[in-house]
């Protein structure tokens, strides 16, 4: 049995090497298919780095009247919270909106003096809030304005920047979808270009592999060697995959950057160097073991 | 022994076979004559199970291989090898690879096929070639290479369908010589050839062939078509 095994992937390495240039031709194949997805996991990222880049500048404010206490605000703020679909809410007292409108206006003395001249704070405490996902903000809206702290709420701007907001949402949802869709559609070619090279690969072996069932082998000694071959074509694959996405990525990230500021590429892939190699190598493997296995069966018939 | 009972093979279109009835008896050196389309190839497949008969069974040693279960059929292709007339060795193997190849599949170990295939390969006269690859060596070579596959196993039957068509004379008479000396040894020979010359001078078994029939069986016979 072991001796069996060891002869299988021994005849699969020989194979291997004597049809140098069918191999590396399904490598070269392979490698274009590994680098697709890798750019197509590069795609991801940076969609969802966007996404959420963007979804961070969308916020509603919530103003309160001048008799809300601290305590019914505080009160709101954790109901809004228990809601689920809030991502975070900062509550800005008036002393805090007044010290960021001072700030705000330093250099305008005329709008400072005559702020000076008030006897009250005429600026309203008021909530920022974030939701999880844009879409929620008009349930989190409407939530406010029919619960109990709708006596004390002033204004919420969202009506003013609801069309905005929607555009965004939209554009969100858009892209997300636009994004699956070509990983989609690029990775089912990608899988196909290089199945059907195995396939070639095998069909020219078709006549040995025939030849080898009238001398007696079982299924499983003629398919042993063809699935090590698979397993070779991935392994390499991937490694020549690695070796090329690096260096391209740390060229091509400055300019990814000055898109994204906020997505270093180069870093996160460098930091999930082994999940990165991982995942490659698994789907490199995967492709080759599985093409072999399923383009071998026909010719094992009979 | 091998036992045809009423066998009949037809294709779309085709009757290749038509009620054959033939026993060969074990050790015995049999030849099949006949034209191209007379049915020997055919004949010849149903004992390796390439090909399963239409109507009838075919024994070998009282066991009926027709319906053998397709996991059994490599052990039984170890127990009946086959010549070729285009020798069917593996093009990315070398020689000494593709005699070990059949010792392989039979699960034989390291040491017995590195014993065996040298002498199995000096009696077929191709010491000086275990490192070439089939097209690297002349017809006559390669249908020695082929034989030297067939013979390592020890089989019991050994199949022959027109494994002198691709040879010039001196190789042809190489190749017969081995078999009749094969035969000798204690093997099953089918030969199946259209080679009068052979046939006449070899002085063996002879059944002929036509239009997917048996029409002569004579012991001792002689090509008469």
């Amino acid at each position: 049995m072991l001796a069996s095994i060891q002869r299988i992937f021994r005849n699969g390495a020989i194979n291997f090497y004597r049809n140098g240039w069918l191999s590396t031709a399904t490598i070269s194949i392979m490698v274009l298919t590994l680098l697709v997805i890798s750019s197509l996991m590069i795609l991801s990222i940076t969609t969802r780095v966007a996404v959420e880049t963007l979804q961070n500048k969308i916020d509603i404010t919530v103003y309160f009247s001048k008799d809300a206490t601290e305590d019914k605000i505080s009160e709101v703020t954790s109901e809004l919270n228990n809601l689920g679909i809030v991502k975070n809410v900062e509550y800005i007292s008036k002393e805090d909106a007044l010290s960021k409108f001072k700030e705000r206006h330093k250099d305008n003395s005329l709008l400072l003096q005559s702020l000076s001249e008030l006897d009250d704070n005429p600026l309203p405490s008021s909530v920022n809030i974030k939701a999880k996902d844009p879409s929620n903000f008009a349930n989190i809206v409407s939530f406010l304005e029919s619960g109990s702290a709708k006596d004390m709420i002033d204004k919420i701007n969202y009506y003013e920047n609801q069309t905005m907001i929607n555009r965004l949402t939209r554009f969100i949802s858009t892209t997300r979808q636009l994004g699956l869709a070509l990983i989609i559609v690029f990775s089912t070619v990608a899988f196909l270009v290089s199945f059907n090279t195995v396939r070639v690969a095998i069909y020219t072996a078709r006549e040995e592999i025939s030849i080898m069932k009238l001398v007696g082998a079982s299924n499983w000694f003629i398919r042993g060697p063809f699935l090590a071959e698979g397993f070779l074509y991935g392994l390499i694959a991937s490694i020549v995959t690695v070796a090329i996405f690096y260096p391209v990525l740390s060229f091509a990230s400055p300019y990814i950057n000055a898109f994204l500021p906020k997505a270093d590429i180069y870093n996160y892939f460098k930091e999930n160097f082994f999940q990165f190699f991982g995942i490659i190598s698994a789907i490199g493997v995967g492709i080759g073991v599985i093409s072999s296995l399923i383009a071998i069966r026909k010719h094992l018939k009979n | 022994m091998i036992v045809f009972e009423n066998i009949s093979k037809i294709y779309p279109n085709i009757v290749a076979l038509e009620k054959v009835n033939l026993k060969i008896n074990s050790r015995e050196f049999v030849t099949i004559v006949g034209q191209s389309g007379a049915g020997k190839s055919t004949l010849l497949k149903l004992l390796t199970v390439e090909e399963l008969p239409t109507e009838g069974r075919v024994l070998l040693d009282d066991v009926e291989i027709n319906s053998l279960k397709s996991r059994d059929l490599p052990s039984l292709r170890r127990k009946i090898s086959s010549i070729f007339q285009d020798f069917k060795l593996l093009s990315n193997k070398t020689t000494f690879e593709n005699v070990a190849f059949a010792l392989e599949v039979a699960g034989k170990s390291r040491e017995e096929i590195s014993e065996t295939v040298p002498q199995v390969l000096e009696l077929v006269g191709l010491k000086n070639h275990f490192n070439v690859f089939p097209h690297q060596l002349s017809g006559g070579e390669r249908q020695r290479a082929s034989i030297a596959r067939a013979l390592v196993l020890r089989p019991d039957i050994i199949i022959a369908d027109e494994p002198t068509g691709n040879l010039d004379p001196l190789n042809t008479w190489d190749v017969i010589r081995l078999l009749v000396k094969i035969n000798e040894l204690g093997t099953t020979v089918i030969l199946a050839t259209h080679n009068r010359e052979i046939v006449n001078t070899l002085n063996k078994r002879v059944i002929s062939m036509d239009k997917g029939r048996i029409v002569r069986d004579e012991e001792n016979g002689r090509y008469i078509l």
